[in-house]
């Protein structure tokens, strides 16, 4: 696994920072997410990306704003890494009029399609083929832009994504696959059900696409790594894959509590949390605790105002089930 | 796969969509609704070259997509010459990865692109079921319509040709059964390019069914500009007996049907619906105000096919204008043989429609 060490990293204090205060922001939305569903607030289920951060976050300081990104139904982190606000998504969450997908989508399907961020999907896999198409699209109108795929390990073992990483390779599209492994497919180790040690990196050289395998809860790596990734896609290089070893603070949805995972194994990664990784890191560079627990603070009150407002905000019109088939903006299906 | 152009009167490769199109430049420019009549004859199968051949020209955005579309100009020749004409960077030969096709299809429409897609058997869609039921249809819906998915999937549909269960189905009622999907079948070649500009210049997905048995029919030409509306049925035939509503290769079959009962004194109009979505069930209600008989030809299997829909909606607005039941003739509840003799027994024929259609005058 490649470790980054500081020295030759580019990433200044005053934007670790700023990395670390994101990443806040994400931890207190998810936890709030877990408080308001066991408080009836959010119906259906959700799949918390606590523990996840630095990815989204990471992968998010290393693209430009007009990069597309495509995320799966554990897509909190990334819909608030690439600019939806807390309260947009927890409104979604709680089902008002004021959702990021004005409540037609729920928590698995968070959408910010003005910040490039393309969707959270809920069929695994499925969208590994629309971030190449995505790549396919800039690459035919000479954009510059790349995309990238979020998946989880889990999605290795469906024909979607071999699919998708055979034509990028063939095409060289300017596409990056991230596996965001947290080493359980659900409730099932990931290793028991694939014939190969790391699920995403192991099967990129048989579709010739270079992959690195990183350490997914270190900011300063992530952000590296898709820096990498995607100046080579911009310069005709084509895809990667990038296989971020992570772990997810909460079980796979809300009713699981993830008993399945060793004690031992959740203490051990549980000592990784990216937000305490990200904090060494920024004391290592001379930041005062001070200045770190201000960016906590306003995390925290961000995301209180958020639950608020969206506590306060109104359920969606009922006639709003019947917008938004047809570019229209309607719903007729018969003349 | 082999080639499965068939058909003694297919283009055999050749460009003919362009050599069409060239001759359809030096006709009058009608009103552009109807072909001119004087429009030379092209056949079903250069009409879907010419028409995704007008759209290319036009706009740039519009990307195609497939397996054997470039060089091999499609297993139908549906393709030939767009390759010549427009290159690889419009014309993108693909592996054998349906999902692919219509994933990155997908994400292409979401970025600017109005791509066509194409799955070669309709039969197909069931390996890339996920991005026409779950995907493409409910995008824009789930974001709260913040993404558009401009998109066309044209597939070959249908049976006759003796291709065996797996290459032979007519699915439109699949397309049918998905909210957010547009779905057309064309029954003559300018229908086919008027269509086919509807549905790509549509900012939403269209499913584009061409029929593997109308490719080597002939009719007239399209004119320059022609644009079919989409969810506009047309009257095939007119007449005052009985109302026969069919959609693609199931409209000829009403024609030859209506010409033999004319010869036995009945007035049979003849009802292409052209579109299942959007369904123009106002021209079919028109209709059997004016016979007040109904009886609906389609070529997917009666449980679960479209005439289903328009029956329930003719039972359910137009109860009061009917003298008779309403009839279906549809496939039957097994799949397809292969043998000429059996399929003949499963799909709609002319003679089953003479059938009914007597049994329905005599009710």
């Amino acid at each position: 696994m490649t470790t980054t060490g500081l020295a030759g990293s580019a990433i200044g204090a005053g934007e670790l920072l700023g990395l670390y205060e994101r990443m806040a922001v994400i931890r207190r939305t998810e936890k709030a997410a877990h408080d308001l569903f066991l408080a009836g607030l959010v119906k259906g289920t959700t799949h918390l990306a606590a523990g996840h951060e630095a990815v989204a976050v990471g992968a998010s300081a290393a693209l430009r704003p007009d990069d597309y990104v495509f995320a799966t139904y554990r897509g909190h982190h990334h819909a608030i890494a690439r600019g939806a606000t807390p309260e947009e998504c927890l409104a979604e969450l709680m089902s008002r009029a004021t959702g990021v997908c004005k409540a037609k989508g729920g928590s698995m399907h968070l959408t910010k399609a003005s910040a490039g961020m393309l969707g959270s999907y809920a069929i695994v896999g499925a969208h590994l083929p629309l971030a190449a198409g995505a790549a396919w699209s800039a690459k035919l109108r000479g954009s510059g832009q790349v995309a990238v795929a979020f998946f989880g390990d889990g999605a290795t073992n469906i024909g979607a994504f071999h699919e998708a990483l055979n034509i990028a390779a063939v095409w060289a599209l300017p596409v990056l696959f991230v596996c965001e492994n947290n080493l359980y497919m659900e409730y099932t180790p990931i290793g028991s059900v694939t014939a190969v040690a790391n699920p995403a990196a192991d099967r990129a050289p048989a579709y010739a696409i270079p992959a690195e395998l990183i350490d997914g809860n270190d900011v300063v790596v992530v952000t590296e790594a898709v820096s990498r990734a995607a100046e080579r896609a911009r310069s005709g290089g084509g895809p990667t894959v990038i296989e971020a070893r992570t772990y997810r603070h909460f079980g796979h949805s809300r009713t699981d509590p993830a008993t399945y995972r060793p004690a031992d194994e959740v203490a051990e990664w549980l000592r990784r949390d990216p937000l305490d990784i990200a904090r060494g890191r920024l004391a290592e560079m001379g930041v005062a605790p001070e200045q770190v627990a201000e960016a906590d603070e306003r995390a925290a009150r961000l995301v209180a105002e958020a639950v608020a407002a969206a506590k306060a905000a109104p359920a969606p019109d009922p006639r709003e089930a019947f917008t938004d088939v047809w570019a229209d903006g309607g719903s007729a299906w018969r003349t | 796969m082999a080639d499965m152009s068939g058909g003694a009167a297919g283009a055999g490769g050749a460009p003919g969509g362009t050599a069409a199109g060239s001759a359809a430049h030096a006709a009058p420019a009608a009103g552009a609704e109807q072909a001119a009549p004087a429009a030379p004859a092209i056949t079903y199968r250069e009409a879907v070259s010419e028409a995704l051949a007008r759209e290319l020209r036009r706009d740039p955005a519009v990307v195609c997509l497939g397996e054997d579309i470039g060089r091999a100009g499609g297993v139908f020749k549906t393709t030939a010459g767009l390759f010549d004409e427009f290159g690889p960077s419009r014309i993108w030969d693909t592996p054998i990865s349906e999902q692919a096709i219509l994933g990155l299809a997908m994400g292409a429409a979401m970025t600017g692109m109005r791509p066509v897609a194409e799955i070669m058997f309709s039969d197909f869609f069931a390996v890339c079921w996920d991005y026409l039921a779950n995907e493409i249809p409910k995008m824009r819906y789930m974001t709260g319509g913040q993404v558009t998915v401009p998109l066309v999937v044209r597939t070959a549909n249908g049976g006759g040709l003796g291709f065996g269960a797996q290459h032979s189905q007519a699915v439109e009622n699949w397309a049918l059964a998905i909210p957010g999907l547009k779905v057309v079948a064309p029954s003559t070649p300018a229908d086919v390019i008027g269509l086919m500009a509807s549905a790509v210049r549509s900012d939403d997905p269209v499913v584009f069914f061409e029929h593997k048995g109308l490719f080597a029919s002939k009719g007239p030409g399209a004119p320059p500009g022609h644009v079919v509306p989409l969810g506009q049925a047309s009257v095939a035939r007119a007449g005052t007996d009985v109302t026969v509503v069919g959609l693609a290769a199931t409209v000829p079959m009403a024609l030859a049907a209506a010409d033999r009962l004319a010869a036995e004194g009945v007035s049979a109009e003849v009802v292409d619906l052209r579109c299942l979505i959007p369904l123009d069930m106002a021209s079919v209600l028109e209709s059997v105000r004016k016979t007040s008989r109904l009886l609906i030809v389609e070529e997917n299997p009666y449980q679960g096919g479209w005439g289903g829909t328009v029956a329930s909606i003719v039972a359910d607005e137009g109860f009061e204008l009917l003298d008779a039941p309403i009839r279906r003739v549809a496939a039957a509840c097994v799949p397809l043989p292969f043998a000429d003799a059996l399929e003949d027994e499963v799909i709609p024929t002319v003679e089953k429609v003479l059938t009914a259609a007597r049994a329905l005058l005599a009710y």
